[in-house]
C-alpha cells in the first residue's frame, strides 16, 4: 500500500517547499543592510592577486559593488548592461568574484568584456556572507559615507537601471 | 472592439470547458448516454472559442493596436512583421494563451481521432482534458488577461525583446508547448483509466502514439532551444542547465521513461501501475516547469515578468491537479493490477533497468533544480543557517552522467534481449564483434585527433558500440528477410515500423553522445585583437580580418565584421558577425557568424571595439557540433515512424468495426457503462 501512497507524500513535500519559496520570491527579498553600513573586506585583487581591494579604499566615493562569478548563469543576462554602463562614466563598478576559480573568472571577462574597474576574490564566499548575498548576482549601491542605499537581487535590468539606480546615483552625487 | 471579442471568446470557452469537465464524466457515472456524448462537440466548441481568442491577440498584434497593454509591453510599429506575430507569445499572457489553444488542439485531436475508443473512456479522457482547461483558463482570465486595455494608448510600443527577435524563438516555444501540453492526452489516458479501473495492453497501445508524438514535438522544441542558445547567445554554449531549461528536460526524460514503460504494457501487460504513474509524473513535470518559469520563485535567464499572486495560483492548481490525481491513483492503482511476471535476464528487466535510470537521471536534475528553493526555505525556517549553496554546472555535468553511461550501455544490449526469458550466451556472441570493434575506434581515433582524453573515449565507446549493434541488428533482419527472396529495399521497407523507429531514434541518441563527446573534447576557442588585415590560425583555418562598416535594419543599428576565411591559400567564404544596437530598447545584442558543417562548425562573434581602431574577436572552431541537432532530427524521425507503425491503424480499424457491427450508438454507450459498473 504505501509505495502507491509514497509519490503524493514526495509531491505534498516537494508543494511545501514551492509554498514557502513563493513568499521568498527572490527578488522581493528586502535587504536588513539597506541603510547600514557596507561591511568591512579585505580581499585579493583578482588580475592583480598581490594587490588588495578593501571597502575603505573606496570612502568618499559612490559605488556599484556587483557579486559575480563565471558559473552563474544569469550574470551573462545582466553583462551588457553592465558593460554599457561602465561607458557612460556614471558610477565606477568593482566586481566581487563570488565563488569562482579565478583562471574561470579571468577567462569570462576576456570573453564578455570587462565593465569592472577591478574585481576581488572571495573564493570562500565570506564576504558575500558578511553582505547577505542571496544569490549570484547581486549589486549594490554604496554611497560615500560607505552606507548601502540599494540592493537589486538577481540581474541588473534595464528598467532598474533607468528607474532606480541611475536616479539614486544621480541624487546622492548632488547631495555631496 | 476586436480585443474585447477576444475576451469573450476566452469567458465563452471557460464555460464550455466547464461544461466539457463536468457533463461527459458524470454521464458515465450516471449512466446519462446524452451527458456523455456532449464530449466531441464540446471538444471542438472549446476549441473554435479559444482560436477565435488567439486570433483576435494576433490581429492586435498585427494591427499594432497599443491600445493594448500587452502588445504595447511587447511589439513596436517598426518590428517585422513575422516577429509581430511570434511576439504574441512573447510574454506571459499569451504563451499562457497558445498553452491553452495547444491543449484544446490536442483535446480536438483525440475527440477526431479516437473514433475506436468506447464513448465512456473517450468521454472521461476528453473531460479530464477539459477539467485541466478549466484551470488554464481561470488562470488566464483572473490574473493574466491578455485583452486588457491601456488608456489612453501608447503612442508606440516597448518592443519585443531583441533577444527574441529570431527565427529559432519564432518556432521554438510553440513546439515546446506542443510537447508539453501533448503530454496532457497521456495524463487523460492515465486518469480515465484510473477512474474506470480498466488497464490493459489496449489502454497501453492507444495511449502509445499520444506519448510518442508529444514526446517528438518536446525534444524538437529542446534541440530547437539549444540551437538558438548556440547562434544567439555569441559564446557557442548550448546547454546551460538553466531552470527553464531543466523544466523543459524533466518532463523529456520522463516522458522517455513512459514510451519505454508503455512498450511493456503493451506487449507484455506489465509495468501497469508504474506506467500510469510515469503518466503522471510526465504531465506533472510539465506544470511544475509552468510555475518555476512563471512565478519567480527561481532566477533564471528566461524568467517572464513575475508576479506572486500568480504563482499562488499555478501552485493551487498544481496541487489540485497533481495532488488529485496521486490520491486517485493511490486509491485506484492498488486493484490495476502488476502485470505477468519475467525473467531476471529478459527485455521487462532492461526496459525496467533503462526506467531506473531514466528516473535516476530525474532526480539528479530535478533535485540540482530545487535545491537552491530548499535550502531557501529552511533558512527561512531558521531549521539551518544562512548558507549559499549554488548548484551551477559542474554538479548537473557530473552527476548526470552516472546514470547516463550505464545507459547508453544498456540500450546497445537491450534491442537484442527476448521478452520474458532472454539468452545470455547467444547475446554474447551477437554483440562481441561489435564490442571490439569499438573499443579499437575509440582508442585509436583520439591518436587520430592527437589529444587523449579518458572521457572522449568512453563517449566515442558508447556512441560506436552503439551505432554499431542498431546496424547490426537492422542489418541481420533484413538478412533474414533476403534469404526469404526478398530484395534489400522490400526488407527494409518490410520492417515494422515500430521498430524502424526505435532503431532510428536509439541511433539519433548514439548521434548526439558522438557530438557532444567530440566538441567537448576537441573545441578551439580564441579572444584575440584584430586591427584590420590582421590574420589568425587556427585548426587548419587563416581567419583575415578586414574591418568594420556601420549598417542598419529595421528596428536595429548595427557593427559588422567582415572576416575572410582561407584554407589551403584559397579564399573559402566571408563570415559577417554583427554587433547590434536595437532602437527601443537600446539593448546590445551580439549576432555570431557561423559557418555551418558536418565534421565542424566555424563561429565567429565580435567583441568590443578596442583603441586604435582594433576589435576584440572570439573565433571558435567546434568539431562536430552539428552532430547535435542531426542526432535531434533522428529522435524525431524515430518517434514519428514509431508512432504511424501498422499495428495502431489495424488495432484501430478492427475496433471500429466492432463498434460500427452495434447499429445503434446509444445501445453502445449503455452496453459499455453497464459493463464497467459491473465490474
Amino acid at each position: 500500500m504505501i509505495r502507491f501512497i509514497a509519490p503524493l507524500a514526495v509531491f505534498i513535500g516537494i508543494a511545501v517547499f514551492l509554498l514557502i519559496g513563493l513568499d521568498l520570491n527572490p527578488r522581493n527579498v528586502p535587504s536588513p543592510l539597506i541603510d547600514k553600513a557596507a561591511p568591512a573586506f579585505q580581499l585579493s585583487q583578482l588580475h592583480q592577486p598581490e594587490k588588495t581591494f578593501s571597502r575603505s579604499d573606496m570612502a568618499g566615493k559612490v559605488w556599484l559593488l556587483n557579486v559575480w562569478a563565471s558559473w552563474c548563469v544569469s550574470c551573462r543576462a545582466e553583462h551588457p548592461l553592465l558593460i554599457a554602463l561602465a561607458k557612460q562614466n556614471i558610477v565606477p563598478i568593482y566586481g566581487l568574484n563570488y565563488k569562482d576559480k579565478r583562471t574561470d573568472a579571468i577567462r569570462w571577462l576576456r570573453q564578455l568584456g570587462n565593465p569592472y574597474v577591478l574585481s576581488a576574490q572571495d573564493v570562500e564566499g565570506k564576504v558575500g556572507f558578511d553582505y547577505g548575498v542571496y544569490g549570484v548576482p547581486e549589486t549594490y549601491l554604496i554611497d560615500q559615507n560607505g552606507t548601502i542605499r540599494y540592493k537589486q537581487i538577481g540581474p541588473v535590468t534595464r528598467k532598474a537601471l533607468d528607474e532606480t539606480i541611475i536616479p539614486l546615483i544621480k541624487k546622492l552625487k548632488l547631495e555631496s | 472592439m476586436i480585443p474585447e471579442i477576444g475576451h469573450f471568446a476566452l469567458i465563452t470557452a471557460l464555460s464550455v470547458a466547464l461544461l466539457l469537465g463536468i457533463l461527459p464524466i458524470a454521464g458515465t457515472v450516471l449512466r446519462i448516454p446524452a451527458w456523455v456524448a456532449v464530449a466531441r462537440p464540446a471538444a471542438y466548441a472549446l476549441f473554435l472559442f479559444v482560436a477565435t481568442a488567439f486570433g483576435c491577440l494576433v490581429y492586435a498584434f498585427v494591427q499594432n493596436d497599443f491600445s493594448v497593454l500587452y502588445v504595447a509591453l511587447h511589439s513596436n510599429s517598426a518590428l517585422p512583421i513575422q516577429y509581430r506575430v511570434a511576439a504574441v507569445w512573447g510574454g506571459h499572457e499569451g504563451s499562457l494563451l497558445l498553452w491553452i489553444l495547444m491543449l484544446s488542439g490536442w483535446a480536438t485531436a483525440v475527440a477526431l481521432f479516437s473514433r475506436h475508443l468506447s464513448p465512456a473512456m473517450a468521454a472521461r479522457v476528453l473531460g479530464v482534458m477539459g477539467l485541466i482547461c478549466v484551470g488554464f483558463l481561470l488562470f488566464i482570465l483572473f490574473t493574466s488577461n491578455p485583452f486588457e486595455r491601456l488608456f489612453p494608448a501608447a503612442v508606440d510600443g516597448r518592443d519585443l525583446n531583441p533577444l527574441l527577435q529570431d527565427f529559432g524563438l519564432v518556432i521554438h516555444p510553440p513546439m515546446l508547448y506542443m510537447g508539453y501540453v501533448g503530454f496532457s492526452v497521456a495524463f487523460a489516458f492515465a486518469i480515465a483509466a484510473l477512474i474506470g479501473g480498466k488497464l490493459d495492453a489496449a489502454w497501453a497501445r492507444w495511449s502509445r502514439p499520444w506519448t510518442t508524438v508529444a514526446w517528438v514535438f518536446l525534444t524538437i522544441g529542446i534541440g530547437l532551444g539549444s540551437w538558438w542558445a548556440y547562434y544567439e547567445l555569441g559564446w557557442g554554449g548550448w546547454w546551460f542547465w538553466d531552470p527553464v531549461e531543466n523544466a523543459s528536460f524533466m518532463p523529456w526524460l520522463a516522458g522517455t521513461a513512459l514510451i519505454h514503460s508503455l512498450a511493456v504494457t503493451e506487449k507484455r501487460g506489465g509495468f501497469r501501475s508504474w506506467t500510469v504513474l510515469l503518466a503522471i509524473l510526465a504531465f506533472s513535470l510539465s506544470l511544475l516547469g509552468t510555475f518555476l518559469v512563471r512565478s519567480g520563485v527561481l532566477t533564471s535567464v528566461h524568467a517572464f515578468a513575475t508576479d506572486p499572486e500568480r504563482g499562488l495560483f499555478i501552485l493551487i492548481f498544481l496541487g489540485v491537479v497533481i495532488g488529485g490525481a496521486l490520491l486517485l491513483y493511490a486509491w485506484r492503482a492498488p486493484r490495476v493490477g502488476l502485470g505477468g511476471g519475467f525473467n531476471a535476464f529478459s527485455r521487462e528487466t532492461m526496459l525496467l533497468i533503462n526506467n531506473v535510470l531514466l528516473v535516476v537521471a530525474l532526480g539528479v536534475v530535478l533535485l540540482g533544480t530545487l535545491f537552491p528553493l530548499v535550502v531557501d526555505a529552511f533558512v527561512a525556517l531558521n531549521i539551518i543557517e544562512p548558507a549559499k549553496i549554488s548548484v551551477g554546472e559542474p554538479y548537473f555535468n557530473s552527476m548526470f552522467l552516472l546514470p547516463m553511461i550505464p545507459l547508453l550501455l544498456l540500450m546497445s544490449i537491450g534491442p537484442y534481449v527476448r521478452w520474458k526469458q532472454g539468452n545470455a550466451g547467444e547475446l554474447i556472441k551477437q554483440l562481441r564483434t561489435s564490442f571490439i570493434i569499438s573499443i579499437v575506434l575509440a582508442v585509436a581515433l583520439p591518436f587520430l585527433m592527437g589529444e587523449i582524453s579518458l572521457m572522449v573515449s568512453v563517449g566515442l565507446f558508447l556512441a560506436a558500440w552503439l551505432m554499431l549493434s542498431i546496424l547490426q541488428g537492422v542489418g541481420s533482419r533484413i538478412a533474414q528477410e533476403i534469404k526469404r527472396g526478398k530484395s534489400a529495399i522490400t526488407a527494409l521497407l518490410g520492417l515494422p515500423n515500430g521498430y524502424l523507429g526505435m532503431q532510428v531514434a536509439h541511433f539519433g541518441l548514439a548521434v548526439i553522445v558522438a557530438g557532444i563527446t567530440l566538441v567537448k573534447g576537441y573545441e578551439v576557442e580564441q579572444d584575440v585583437r584584430m586591427e584590420v588585415g590582421d590574420t589568425l590560425t587556427m585548426s587548419g583555418y587563416t581567419f583575415r580580418f578586414d574591418g568594420v562598416m556601420s549598417t542598419t535594419g529595421p528596428n536595429y543599428r548595427a557593427n559588422r565584421g567582415m572576416i575572410q576565411v582561407i584554407k589551403d591559400g584559397k579564399d573559402l567564404m566571408v563570415l559577417e558577425p554583427e554587433k547590434r544596437i536595437y532602437n527601443v530598447q537600446s539593448m546590445p545584442m551580439t549576432e555570431a557568424a557561423i559557418d555551418y558543417g558536418f565534421t565542424r562548425d566555424l563561429y565567429i562573434s565580435l567583441g568590443d571595439p578596442l583603441s586604435g581602431g582594433a576589435w576584440s574577436v572570439r573565433v571558435y572552431y567546434k568539431p562536430f557540433i552539428g552532430w547535435l541537432w542531426g542526432g535531434c532530427g533522428f529522435l524525431a524521425i524515430g518517434g514519428f515512424l514509431a508512432m504511424s507503425d501498422r499495428r495502431y491503424r489495424i488495432a484501430a480499424r478492427k475496433q471500429q468495426a466492432r463498434m460500427a457491427s452495434i447499429a445503434d450508438g446509444r445501445a453502445v454507450v449503455d452496453n459499455n457503462i453497464a459493463t464497467e459498473a459491473s465490474s
